[in-house]
């Protein structure tokens, strides 16, 4: 016993010694609260934004992770704030942002800013602040890339046009996933008019087997492209082992599922975060409610695979100019049916209420306004050639 | 006799069971152990982080309890807090494990607590008036907790049902219900996440939100360690537990002693989970109790079932979970850094036990033949 003490002692002894000066002294600090860590890519994404954002800016970046959207998130914004003394704090999950306006309330001198949330345009609490990105302009560029590959199946005569049919892995049948998967079939069918789609939920945000179990059921009942809103790997691998093409989510899978990988969309958070430092920085107010875009650089399309049909990059290249300029509207009314009709008026519940009552008109001039009235997805509606083969809302 | 020890060949070690050990020894067997563990835990962690030895442990103890010395204490709040929620959680698994009942169930008792505590909050928050009000969520909680408790226990008197199982697979069956509570009542917008409701929180004591948990289950923590120590009820728990044929012999009912014992279980695991919702969340998910139901069977036996021993094990992995998330955070770890971390130290706890119940000899001086 004796010796081990001595042992350890000498252990602690020689650590103390090889002390690094860590805290390089930077005039600000901001604060990262995430759901879980980098071993989820929904919070690798954030986190490797965050660490870009910060060196760029010179300011310290202070993390929480594992932080569950409960009290705990009042509590670790607490923290930031009194023990770390952090001038902006940012949560990363839908879930936190009751719990974060609560701390906007209590700490009216620091800014809270609060990704996908939906209540910051109506709560009135002027340092709580939302954003997002127009994702939905990702996935319409990478649904391109899918529908390209969809032609080059039929002219190789591999399939008819009719059975042109792509599965998507849903998480949950919510607004973020709706709209995702719509505006990713939309892309498609804008080259291969007889697309259509079977969309599969699994219930959760990160589950690898439901992930990889719903893709393997859409590529057996017929699926000859898979694409999936979800955080694992599970949908690619069941891809590349059943050589089924996969348009992917939030970051490249080329390297675990090189014949299959075709692209991936993804929202980059380092402009959001280079602008909120930037503000408080300059003393200027954060806006309440931010949408990013292809245009700022939030939402971004990875390398393409080596297995996208020919003419792919010049077809993308000109799709991502469109959509820059505005000559391609994701939710053009013109480009979908609803039951055989044309949308031509559509309330979609964008004022957060208990009732979820539908309160804001968002067609206007035949385009379904997505992230106009509010950054996070509000588009919700069931289009002709999508068939939900299951539901999830929890 | 001595010719006959020398000829079989005695092991260089062996292990003796001991019991003349004193109260004080085991206890200062059970501090070093602690103490072994963190320095052993904060070794890894300079290597780990590059940081110095105590570096690591000042931003842990940072971590836990915030600029404390600067006169602010809403991190000690929050480490009360959670150490309250831990060791309630344990105070109810306790009377059932001195039963030798073993009551895996806590998570799923807490959870389905709180369950019964939003509904309430939601359902008839704004159609009683708030004394009232308070009154049917406590009842409702600890009914809830109760059923959760009873259930398992009526199986196992009645059909001799495996309990550890039974309790177990209670959890599901609570954590699919709030599952399916909350895709219910978010159906609207398919979120799946309820918004804190304002009605039927319980009350804010002197401006420190906490504060009402931390008193009700310091109560809890005297009233459970009297009714073990002191009464009739705990003296037949502990007579069940040693031996369920003495308990029937002495005339004890044991199927009545191991009913009500769940019942009080599952009711106090629910006061946890009472107080997560009412108390401090105003909302529900699947993940509102954490795990902590789990921890809590290590906290009892820990604490060998006594009240407040557990309470200072429930501070000491309240601070280590804590802190060592901290030093995590702090040099961009993964969260399998923390787990590493209390684990080492739990695992010379738990390890201790063993020295304290055996002892190891080593080989008899071979000159002597006998020593």
């Amino acid at each position: 016993m004796k010796k081990l003490f001595a042992l350890l002692l000498a252990a602690v002894l020689v650590f103390g010694m090889v002390a690094c000066g860590n805290g390089a002294d930077k005039d600000m600090k901001v604060g990262f609260i995430f759901l879980h860590d980098e071993q989820s890519t929904y919070d690798k994404n954030f986190i490797d934004a965050a660490k870009e954002a910060c060196e760029k800016m010179g300011v310290t970046m202070v993390q929480k992770t594992q932080i569950p959207e409960s009290q705990a998130c009042y509590d670790a914004a607490v923290e930031l704030i009194e023990t770390e003394g952090c001038e902006i704090i940012f949560a990363d999950s839908f879930g936190h942002e009751s719990f974060l306006m609560d701390a906007a309330k209590k700490y009216p001198d620091v800014q809270f800013c609060h990704a996908t949330g939906t209540q910051a345009h109506t709560a009135g609490v002027k340092n709580f602040h939302n954003a997002f990105a127009s994702i939905y302009q990702g996935r319409y560029a990478a649904g391109v890339v899918a529908g390209l590959k969809l032609n080059e199946m039929i002219a190789n005569n591999t399939i008819t046009a009719e059975q042109a049919k792509m599965g998507y892995v849903g998480a949950f049948t919510f607004a973020e996933v709706i709209s995702g998967y719509t505006s990713f079939y939309l892309g498609a069918k804008s080259v291969c008019p007889t697309v259509t789609m079977d969309v599969k939920f699994t219930g959760s945000w990160y589950d690898e087997t439901k992930e990889k179990q719903a893709a393997q059921s859409l590529i057996d009942g017929g699926c000859v492209l898979i694409s999936q809103h979800a955080d694992s790997m599970g949908a690619p691998t069941a891809c590349e082992t059943a050589k089924v093409p996969n348009v992917s989510y939030n970051g490249s899978t080329a390297a675990a599922c090189p014949e299959t990988f075709l692209i991936s969309s993804r929202i980059n958070w380092a402009p959001y975060f280079e602008y909120m430092i930037t503000q408080v920085k300059e003393g200027k107010e954060i806006a309440t409610d931010w949408t990013g875009t292809i245009e700022t650089g939030s939402v971004v399309l990875t390398e393409m695979g080596k297995n996208v049909a020919a003419g792919t990059k010049e077809k993308l290249d000109s799709v991502i100019a469109g959509l820059k300029d505005g000559t391609i509207n994701v939710f053009d009314t013109a480009n979908f049916t609803v039951k055989n009709e044309k949308l031509t008026s559509y309330k979609a519940d964008v004022d957060t209420d208990a009732a979820f009552t539908p309160d804001t008109e968002v067609v206007e001039n035949g385009i379904f306004q997505e992230s106009k009235f509010r950054s996070g997805p509000y588009f919700d509606v069931r289009i002709d050639g999508i068939t939900l083969l299951d539901e999830n809302y929890g | 006799m001595a010719d006959m020890v020398k000829k079989t060949k005695e092991p260089l070690l062996h292990i003796a069971k001991r019991d003349d050990i004193t109260g004080l020894k085991a206890w200062l067997i059970r501090i070093a152990a602690i103490a072994i563990g963190l320095l052993l835990s904060g070794v890894i962690s300079a290597l780990l982080t590059g940081a110095s030895f105590f570096e690591v442990y000042e931003i842990m103890f940072t971590g836990v309890f915030g600029r404390i010395f600067e006169g602010k204490t809403t991190m000690l709040w929050r480490f009360l807090q959670q150490t309250a929620i831990l060791l309630c959680l344990a105070l109810g698994v306790t009377p059932a494990f001195k039963m030798r009942f073993w009551n895996c169930g806590a998570e799923g008792q807490a959870l389905i607590g709180g369950l019964a505590a939003m509904v309430c909050m939601m359902k008839i928050g704004n159609a009683v008036p708030y004394p009232v009000l308070l009154l049917i969520i406590v009842v409702a909680s600890l009914a809830a907790g109760a059923l959760w408790g009873l259930i398992p226990a009526l199986f196992h008197a009645q059909y001799r049902t495996n309990e550890t199982l039974f309790t177990l697979m209670m959890n599901y069956v609570a954590t699919q219900i709030v599952a399916y509570y909350v895709v219910y009542t978010t159906a609207g917008d398919g979120s799946g996440i309820i918004k804190p409701v304002a009605t039927g929180n319980l009350p804010v004591l002197l401006g420190e939100k906490y504060l009402l948990n931390v008193l009700v289950v310091l109560m809890l923590t005297v009233a459970v360690f009297i009714y073990l120590k002191y009464s009739k009820h705990g003296y037949e728990i502990a007579v069940v537990g040693e031996s369920q044929n003495t308990a029937r012999y002495v005339g004890i009912n044991v199927k009545k002693v191991i009913i009500r014992t769940m019942v009080i279980s599952g009711a106090v695991c629910a006061v946890a989970g009472m107080l997560m919702v009412a108390g401090t969340d105003h909302s529900i998910n699947t993940n509102t109790i954490g795990g902590q139901g789990f921890t809590a069977i290590m906290i009892s036996w820990l604490g060998q079932f006594n009240p407040f021993i557990m309470a200072a094990m429930s501070g000491l992995v309240t601070f280590l979970e804590t802190g060592a998330a901290k030093v995590a955070d702090s040099f961009f770890l993964n969260s399998s850094y923390a787990d590493i971390v209390s684990g080492i130290v739990i695992l010379f706890v738990v390890g201790c036990e063993f020295f304290i119940r055996y002892t190891v000899k080593f080989r008899h001086n071979k000159k002597g033949g006998n020593a």
